[in-house]
This record gives structure tokens, C-alpha cells and sequence, in this order.
């Protein structure tokens, strides 16, 4: 008879030994996003359609531009999450290591891009 | 080797004859929507930046983005953002060990797809009204 807990039997037998963290910041990313999905798709809807000026001091707005920024950062860190599970279940040696180098690089240069036009609008708006 | 059961053993589906329950589609759409929406997100991000660009970068990208290419690929994008909540809230109640039954799966299933179409009208008639 072997003196220790189920966990302590099963602790360490997984293949990858490693994931916890990548599902439990996908269920938080998740629920922040159930809550940022609708606002950002309002903030979005009364974006288009607005002449150039009034679009940039829309953006400089607290409202608009948070969740804008909220859902793009959280979105996409999101999705790099979200890829690499794809890419680890479809994707081997070298190819998948491109594939992650992709996926990452492509996902930070998005929010870059967003955060310096959201920051850009809102310093535009200040010297208004 | 030759004592080896090879008439009897479990298959798994093959994919070109196996009709897939709804609840396999939609798992199978989850991941599709998510990686879709990529084309939204880097339309509205070029947008964004245009906006900052200049009035000729800015007349090129709103253009596209209030041409039909535009609305197909924003509407879509919005309904597969709707479709990828609705399952992504699906995965939470997995995760706490809810609607794992057939039937419940099933039901969720078709409410995610239901509803992704719902929330999809009404976010149009959203945008056009207002």
C-alpha cells in the first residue's frame, strides 16, 4: 500500500507537464472579453460612418478609446493563446515554431498599431 | 504479430463518411471564428491608423471600410465574433462541468448558433437605426 493522495500519484504523468497556466488565462481573458465584446462593438458602430475630424476626437474620448484598447491588447493576447492550440494540434517541428513566431509577432504588431492610433487621436484631441 | 486483433478494434470517425453532430460543428466552428476573425480586427486596425496617417490614407481606408467589402466582412466579422462568445461562454460552463450531457451539448449547440444569428440582426439594426 502506497502512503500518498491520488494527486500526489497523478502529479507529473501528463505529457506536457505544462498548460495550466494558458487554459486558466484563457477562462479569465474570456470572461473579460463576454463583457468587452458588446461594448466594443457599440463603440465600433458609432465609429463608422463618422466624417474624419469627428471620428479622431470620438476616439479621443475616454470611453471609446479604452474599450478599444481593452478589447484589441486582451483580444489578441487572446489570440495568441488561442492559435497556439491550433497550431499545436496541426503543426510539427520547424513549421510549428514558424507558425508560434508568426502568430506572437503578428498579434503584438496589431496592438502596437491600434495603441499608437488610439494614442495618437487622444493627444490630437488634447491639443484641441 | 499474428495474434493481433485486426478485424475488431474501435475506429475512429472517418471524417469523409462520419456525419458530425451539431455539437462536433460548432466546436469545429469555435475555432474557425476565432482564427477568422483576424480579417475584422486588421480592416478596423488599418482604419485606426489611417485615421492617424493622414486625410488620404483616412479617405482610402474608411472607403473600404463603408464599401459592401466592408459590410460583408464587418457583418461577418460580427457574427462570428457573436458565434465565438456565445461558445467561448459554452467552454466556461464545460469547464465547471455543466451541459456535458448529449442533449444539454446538443441544445446549447443549436442556442449558440440561434443565437449567434440573433445577436448578428440585431447588432445590424443597431447600426443602422442609430
Amino acid at each position: 500500500m502506497r502512503y500518498i493522495t491520488p494527486r500526489k500519484a497523478a502529479q507529473g504523468l501528463g505529457s506536457a507537464h505544462s498548460g495550466t497556466q494558458d487554459h486558466w488565462f484563457l477562462t479569465v481573458s474570456s470572461c473579460a472579453l463576454v463583457l468587452l465584446v458588446p461594448a466594443f462593438m457599440l463603440v465600433i458602430g458609432k465609429a463608422i460612418g463618422l466624417p474624419h475630424p469627428e471620428l479622431v476626437a470620438y476616439f479621443g474620448r475616454p470611453y471609446p478609446a479604452l474599450i478599444t484598447a481593452l478589447f484589441i491588447v486582451v483580444g489578441m493576447v487572446h489570440f495568441i493563446k488561442g492559435t497556439r492550440i491550433m497550431i499545436d494540434d496541426y503543426f510539427q517541428y520547424t513549421a510549428r515554431k514558424v507558425a508560434i513566431i508568426v502568430s506572437v509577432v503578428f498579434s503584438w504588431a496589431v496592438i502596437a498599431a491600434a495603441v499608437f492610433a488610439l494614442a495618437k487621436m487622444t493627444l490630437v484631441t488634447i491639443a484641441i | 504479430m499474428a495474434d493481433v486483433n485486426r478485424g475488431n478494434r474501435p475506429l475512429s470517425p472517418h471524417l469523409q463518411v462520419y456525419r458530425l453532430p451539431i455539437a462536433a460543428v460548432t466546436s469545429i466552428m469555435t475555432r474557425i471564428t476565432g482564427h477568422a476573425l483576424v480579417a475584422g480586427i486588421l480592416l478596423l486596425v488599418w482604419w485606426l491608423v489611417a485615421a492617424v496617417s493622414g486625410p488620404r490614407a483616412f479617405a482610402a481606408a474608411d472607403w473600404v471600410v463603408r464599401s459592401w467589402i466592408g459590410f460583408i466582412v464587418l457583418t461577418g466579422s460580427a457574427w462570428a465574433l457573436w458565434f465565438h462568445t456565445l461558445a467561448g461562454i459554452r467552454h466556461l460552463f464545460y469547464d465547471s462541468g455543466q451541459l456535458l450531457r448529449i442533449e444539454e451539448a446538443e441544445r446549447a449547440s443549436w442556442a449558440i448558433i440561434i443565437g449567434s444569428v440573433v445577436l448578428t440582426l440585431i447588432s445590424l439594426i443597431l447600426f443602422f437605426l442609430f
